[in-house]
């Protein structure tokens, strides 16, 4: 007979069943860049999920000699991520480095899975964004299943668009002109990395996961809550200098990030309250920077500015203990 | 919306395979071992001797100090001999064994089906029945009862909160009683709320027992001051602290007791042991105990006498299963595996469960992702991850202003992580380090 101390059951949830989880949300959105993006979308999704977790195996066996283990799916999402935040007509060997920057030396290098401060495929992202400034920001434009790749037709975000006109002078009015309706933006009618575009899709994802119980509601609530707060304040106190907070949630990479990428478990706060910190933090950061700074996007910026702060979080913002009160 | 408590908790599943088994009676083996340490406290001294002839009912052990139980004898028969044996805790204890004669009980005791409603007996009087015979709390942590009916000075009770939530999995004796004992249980709580004067009692019971929810409510109507509250289920509501917040929506302080707000808690079986103490002049040496698993033929629920071999209720409930793993004195939230069938039955034990082979290992412990789920599901509102890495580093003052003390055992973070973390192992061992050094530094 076997001896062990309570408890002797185990809840349903597995690390892989989780990472799983996650996999299984992404799918609206990437199949929505297919069809957006077409060829590209798919050469740049796969050369990235296999690449990542190549590396991952390769690293782990020969440089960390222990033994490798790819099915708790963790690669499959840094790939599928790191995917999702270039464009889709980015030559493979950009994507390849890339993606070892994002496991090198964002997961592995911190000891692998549940070490990493920084989001890995962020990470990657933006060694790639500040290496390769023109590729990464030359934005095919969305087809019916185009087949081109490499030779896409490309155009500016709508955030670059608004950028551009604000620092020129133009009128909001005449800039909303040149930029898709709020309600393509949500399908995804839009340039942009290929799996930021699709607001609804994304939503869906998001909705499964809390239904799942994978996430809580805390992050992305707070960090959409404050964007909308934040640019809502700016919008009504110079609707010409700043665009209206729908606007701003639903273009660049806010709600990937908002929904897949902030709640990073690895990479987020342990409490609740943290979690609500963490989100307003990233909220804040990116319209300073969307708003105020030199790049048209801060998501990213913003979330891997925050993951650093996830330590500090931690140590000072407790959840509230049971009975915390003087004994009487 | 049912009430609950607030903070944490999870959903095991139920598996409650025995709640339509009514309680059987299982008559006693040839031989039975008595511990003489079944409670919370200083373990009783023995005053039969080998050969004595003792009855059912018979003062066999006495308590040996105010945190400490008499012990009575479960059967009829001669004291074969006093010895040392391994009880349901694991460790070796001391025994009193008897060979069994007959069934021949103590005179005084009234063995009649009648329900005797009134009774006279004062506050301190009840107090001092209880302390006689015997009493410790059924629910599982045996702690004497009279010890918790004397309110210390300066404090005053205004609530008697009785424990009808069963919230273990597979569990079913407290529900069994409540439906069978229901009017008898509900004198038992007058007799307690008489004991610490209160006019107030509140019996919390989860939603999946409606049918003993509807009966105590039914029975409630002729008891003045006994209101039955349903609970959301949700474990680890039985835990005294998660109760009271649940039926009475105050927060225990930490390092306190429940009567610092107000209530004294106790299970639906104890208030069943006061009834039959006061009522039936009968000391606690049998109680109600259910034996299930997926792989058991009869998931039973069994009336049995304090001190048979486990194996003898196994095998009453259709004879230990070839698949078996495990066995546990309990559930399998908080229960301990036994190391042999042979342990007797003591006061303590609401359980065995009987668990298949696959199901009884622990499963390859991963890293730690962070996901943070043993931080939200934590009824006392700790942190897990950081508990378990304290004691892992041996970094005991931290580990205090973490309040691991705080944690109540419950499993809950080990239950929930998707890692298969060994979260409550260190908890365990940072707690046994650090109330080493809190006593220390009293002393």
């Amino acid at each position: 007979m076997k001896i062990s101390p309570s408890p002797h059951n185990y809840g349903k949830d597995s690390v892989s069943s989780l990472m799983y989880g996650v996999i299984v949300a992404m799918i609206p959105a990437m199949l929505v860049s297919f069809y957006f993006f077409g060829l590209g979308a798919i050469i740049v999704t796969l050369t990235s999920v296999v690449s990542a977790m190549a590396f991952e195996w390769l690293i782990t066996k020969y440089l960390l000699k222990k033994e490798p283990s790819l099915i708790d799916g963790s690669a499959i999402i840094t790939g599928l991520l790191l995917a999702f935040n270039v464009p889709s007509n980015l030559p493979i060997w950009i994507i390849l480095i890339g993606s070892l920057v994002a496991i090198g030396m964002g997961k592995m290098s911190f000891g692998g899975l549940g070490n990493n401060p920084f989001n890995p495929a962020l990470v990657g992202r933006v060694f790639l964004l500040i290496s390769f400034p023109v590729q990464m920001t030359k934005w095919p434009l969305p087809g019916n299943f185009p087949m081109e790749y490499a030779d896409a037709a490309t155009g500016a975000t709508p955030l670059g668009v608004m950028k551009e006109g604000i620092n020129n002078g133009e009128p909001m009015a005449d800039i909303l002109q040149n930029i898709p309706s709020h309600m393509q933006m949500f399908y995804g009618q839009m340039g942009g990395s290929l799996g930021e575009v699709a607001g609804l899709a994304l939503l869906i994802g998001c909705l499964y996961m809390l239904f799942r119980g994978i996430i809580t509601w805390h992050i992305p609530v707070s960090v959409l809550g404050s964007i909308a707060i934040f640019t809502g304040i700016l919008h009504l106190a110079s609707p010409e200098k700043f665009a209206d907070p729908l606007f701003h949630i639903l273009t660049g990479g806010v709600l990937l990030g908002a929904f897949f990428m902030a709640t990073d478990y690895v990479t987020s706060p342990m409490s609740q309250k943290g979690q609500i910190v963490f989100g307003v933090g990233i909220g804040v950061l990116t319209v300073v920077i969307r708003v105020f700074g030199a790049y048209p996007e801060g998501v990213s910026f913003a979330i891997l500015i925050m993951n650093a702060f996830v330590p500090l979080i931690n140590n000072y913002i407790k959840p509230k203990r049971f009975g915390e009160v003087k004994v009487a | 919306m049912a009430k609950t408590f607030s903070k944490g908790g999870v959903h095991p599943p139920e598996n409650k395979l025995s709640a339509n088994s009514a309680i059987q009676i299982v008559p006693p083996t040839n031989v039975v071992s008595i511990p003489v340490s079944q409670h919370m406290g200083a373990p009783s001294s023995v005053i039969v001797k080998k050969n004595d002839q003792v009855k059912v009912g018979q003062l066999i052990a006495q308590s040996a100090g105010f945190v400490s139980a008499n012990i009575h004898s479960s059967v009829s028969g001669v004291v074969q001999k006093i010895n040392t044996i391994i009880d349901t805790s694991g460790y070796k204890r001391k025994a009193v064994i008897i060979k069994v004669e007959g069934d021949e009980w103590m005179e005084n005791i009234d063995r009649s089906a009648q329900i005797i409603r009134n009774f006279t007996m004062s506050s301190e009087e009840i107090i001092k029945r209880i302390n006689e015979f015997g009493i410790v709390g059924l629910g599982g942590a045996t702690f004497p009862s009279h010890v918790k009916l004397s309110i210390p000075k300066g404090k005053v009770a205004k609530v008697l909160v009785i424990n009808g939530v069963e919230c273990e999995p597979y569990l079913t004796a407290d529900h069994r009683l409540m439906l069978e004992k229901g009017e008898e249980i509900l004198i038992g709580i007058e007799i307690q709320m008489k004991a610490i004067n209160v006019s107030r009692a509140i019996i919390g019971i989860e939603n999946n027992k409606p049918d003993a929810i509807a009966h105590l409510t039914k029975l409630a109507s002729s008891f003045k001051g006994i209101e039955i509250v349903g609970l959301k289920v949700k474990y680890p509501q039985g835990g005294e602290k998660q109760l009271i917040k649940a039926v009475m929506n105050r927060e225990v302080p930490s390092g306190g007791l429940p009567i610092d707000v107000g209530a004294v808690v106790h299970n639906v079986g104890t208030a069943f042991a006061v009834y039959e103490a006061v009522q039936k002049n009968k000391p606690l040496f049998e109680r109600v105990v259910t034996v299930t698993g997926k792989s058991l033929s009869k998931p039973s629920n069994f009336m049995a006498r304090i001190g048979v071999p486990i194996s003898n209720l196994i095998e009453a409930a259709g004879g230990l299963p070839e698949d078996t793993g495990k066995v546990i004195s309990g559930g399998p939230m908080m229960g301990k595996s036994l190391n042999s069938l042979e342990v007797p039955m003591a006061k303590g034990v609401s359980g065995v469960l009987i668990m298949p082979d696959n199901e009884s290992s622990r499963r390859r412990q991963a890293a730690c992702i962070r996901c943070a789920k043993c931080v939200s599901v934590c009824p006392m509102g700790l942190e897990p991850y950081i508990l378990m890495t304290l004691a892992e580093r041996e970094m005991w003052e931290r580990e205090e202003n973490e309040r691991i003390m705080d944690c109540i055992e419950c499993g809950s973070c080990s239950f929930v992580c998707p890692s298969n973390r060994a979260l409550l192992d260190y908890i365990r061992l940072g707690k046994g380090a650090v109330g080493k050094i809190m006593r220390a530094r009293k002393a």
